[in-house]
């Protein structure tokens, strides 16, 4: 049974045909890359995955329930999680709020309770935050907990947004371009906190990534975009050596393209 | 100027500029979250003191039983105003929901003028408030020094909501991203409510004690009063709670003491705001407590 399934989705914004046709599968458990040149159109699969675009056309399955159209909010409650290309932490709130309020969406507790603090839900509520500082203890930001989340340097913003996409307790986690901006170094530390993430928290992983060490490295399965379109798929070997691949990333006749 | 007349003259300030406060902190909050001017607020704050009206002159309710009343009825009304006129134009050009605001504020106003008739109405306050103490050689009302008690006490509620509490995390991530705070599991559309709700509800508390000062109401008293708050709250730094409190209270003060070291300047009372916000606003274009606003690449 797959985890999350994309049958023949397109989008159209006005006249242009971000994503055509477009199928997928992931299986639970699973490591897989996205990868194509700019403006193929990856981040838009995991704007429709989470119901940030709606399809023009297409269906979406996870865990065999349909959420093609769904409000964000809700896909999230399903178990899909997500991080940003350019990080989008929210930059007033401390590192801790930033992993609480993903948090918060657990709790069952309504607006009158949670003004009032009723024993019930103050009960929830320390169950969250300790839930919260045992996952900023796992990606070491604990000392920083207090930090407004802008004053961190970029390669921890990054991690916490990861700890924060955590939080929300997914079953499929969305990444996309982790290891942007990263030195060689510092993105092998990330392919080896991805990879301690996925055992640990029992998730299947989804990425889109630039680096082609890392997207190499880590994924078991890798597809292809280019224009919109699939135009490969497989081990990441085999679509190392594709013609169509090497052609999109160098360009045909044309000098390469970045 | 004798020190007694000066304090009765700051104690009216004060008081003025709570409410003031209290009607400016709608606007930023509706502002922060949604990057709009709610041109009704205005109109909700009139509404309020009818609500309060009907409650106590009409169907003859106590004023404990009414007021609270009054903050839930403006607080639902100030939602269905966001739910009618704004939530279908989320996705749409921010000058079209500045339109909708101005439609929702005219609507407002002649719905009052149709229903309840344009004749101003005495406000009945309860006797409580309005009796007089004589402190020293100046006798002042009572209400004068509730008004800041209640603000105070409104305020430290807003504040413990707002960074205390679930809801006013949430709001407070809506505020700075809609789009991630739904990736979050955020209800967005429930947030923006509340957030109205509570603007609406400050507001009510505003509009009574208004309502028990200035004891006349008629269906466009929420215009000149709505403008004004409006500066306060671009005074202060509009998206900024703490800016629009500083800013109401420097336009309230600030108000009275023209009037009274100035006496032959009290027409030009109205328009001190304006002259104020454009002082302001030369040496201090984000308002006193805004932040620079970065352009995003």
């Amino acid at each position: 049974m797959s985890l999350l399934k994309i049958e023949d989705v397109t989008m159209n914004f006005g006249g242009l045909t971000a994503l055509k046709s477009f199928n997928l599968q992931l299986m639970p458990g699973e490591i897989v890359g996205l990868i194509g040149p700019n403006g193929a159109g990856k981040t838009t699969v995991f704007n429709i995955i989470t119901g940030v675009y709606e399809p023009s056309q297409g269906r979406i399955f996870f865990m065999d329930q349909e959420i093609t159209g769904m409000r964000p909010d809700l896909i999230t409650k399903a178990g899909i999680a997500r991080t940003f290309q350019n990080i989008r932490l929210f930059p007033g709130l401390s590192v801790m709020e930033n992993v609480l309020i993903a948090n918060h969406l657990h709790l069952k507790a309504n607006y009158l309770e949670a003004v009032f603090k009723l024993p019930s839900y103050r009960r929830e509520e320390r169950q969250m935050r300790e839930k919260s500082l045992a996952l900023l203890e796992r990606v070491g930001l604990i000392d920083l907990r207090d930090e407004q989340a802008s004053a961190l340097p970029y390669g921890l913003q990054r991690r916490l947004e990861i700890a924060r996409a955590l939080a929300t307790d997914p079953k499929l986690l969305l990444l996309d371009e982790p290891a942007a901006g990263m030195n060689p170094k510092e993105a092998e530390d990330l392919t080896t906190f991805i990879k301690e993430i996925q055992t640990e928290f029992d998730l299947t992983i989804f990425l889109i990534e630039h680096h082609m060490d890392v997207v190499m490295n880590i994924s078991e399965r890798i597809y292809v975009l280019d224009y919109g379109m699939m135009i490969a798929s497989g081990k990441p070997e085999a679509v190392q050596n594709n013609q169509r691949v090497i052609e999109a990333y160098l360009g045909v006749n044309e000098n390469a393209e970045d | 100027m004798s020190i007694d007349l000066f304090l009765q003259h700051l104690s009216n300030g004060i008081s003025l500029g709570s409410l003031y406060a209290l009607i400016a902190i709608g606007y930023t909050m509706v502002y922060g979250i949604l990057r709009l001017i709610n041109f009704a607020h205005g109109d909700i704050f009139m509404m309020a003191t009818y609500f309060a009206f009907f409650g106590i002159a009409t169907f003859r309710i106590p004023w404990f039983i009414t007021f609270p009343l009054v903050l839930v009825l403006t607080a639902a009304l100030g939602m269905g105003v966001e739910a009618v006129a704004y939530r279908p134009l989320r996705d749409a050009p921010k000058i079209s929901l500045l339109i909708s605001a101005i439609g929702a504020s005219f609507f407002l106003e002649n719905l009052t003028i149709v229903l309840f008739g344009g004749v101003p109405r005495p406000f009945p306050a309860p006797k409580l408030f309005t009796d007089v103490v004589q402190v020293g050689t100046v006798a002042i009302q009572k209400l004068t020094f509730y008004i800041p008690i209640v603000t105070v006490l409104a305020l430290l509620g807003l504040v413990y909501l707002i960074n205390k509490t679930k809801t006013g995390m949430a709001m407070r991530a809506v505020s700075m991203d809609h789009e991630t705070a739904q990736v979050m599991g955020i209800n967005i559309n429930r947030t923006i409510s509340f957030t109205f709700g509570l603007g609406s509800l400050l507001a009510a508390v505003g509009g009574i004690m208004w309502g028990m000062k200035f004891p006349q109401i008629q269906p466009l008293m929420g215009v000149v009063p709505g403008l004004k708050c409006f500066i306060a709250a671009v005074i202060g730094g509009i998206g900024n709670i703490g800016g629009a409190v500083i800013g109401g209270f420097i336009l309230g003060i600030g108000e009275i003491m023209l009037v009274a070291f100035l006496p032959n300047l009290t027409g030009y009372r109205d328009a001190f705001a304006f002259v104020l916000l454009i002082l302001i606003l030369m040496s201090k274009p984000t308002g006193i407590l805004g932040e620079k606003t970065a352009e995003k690449v």
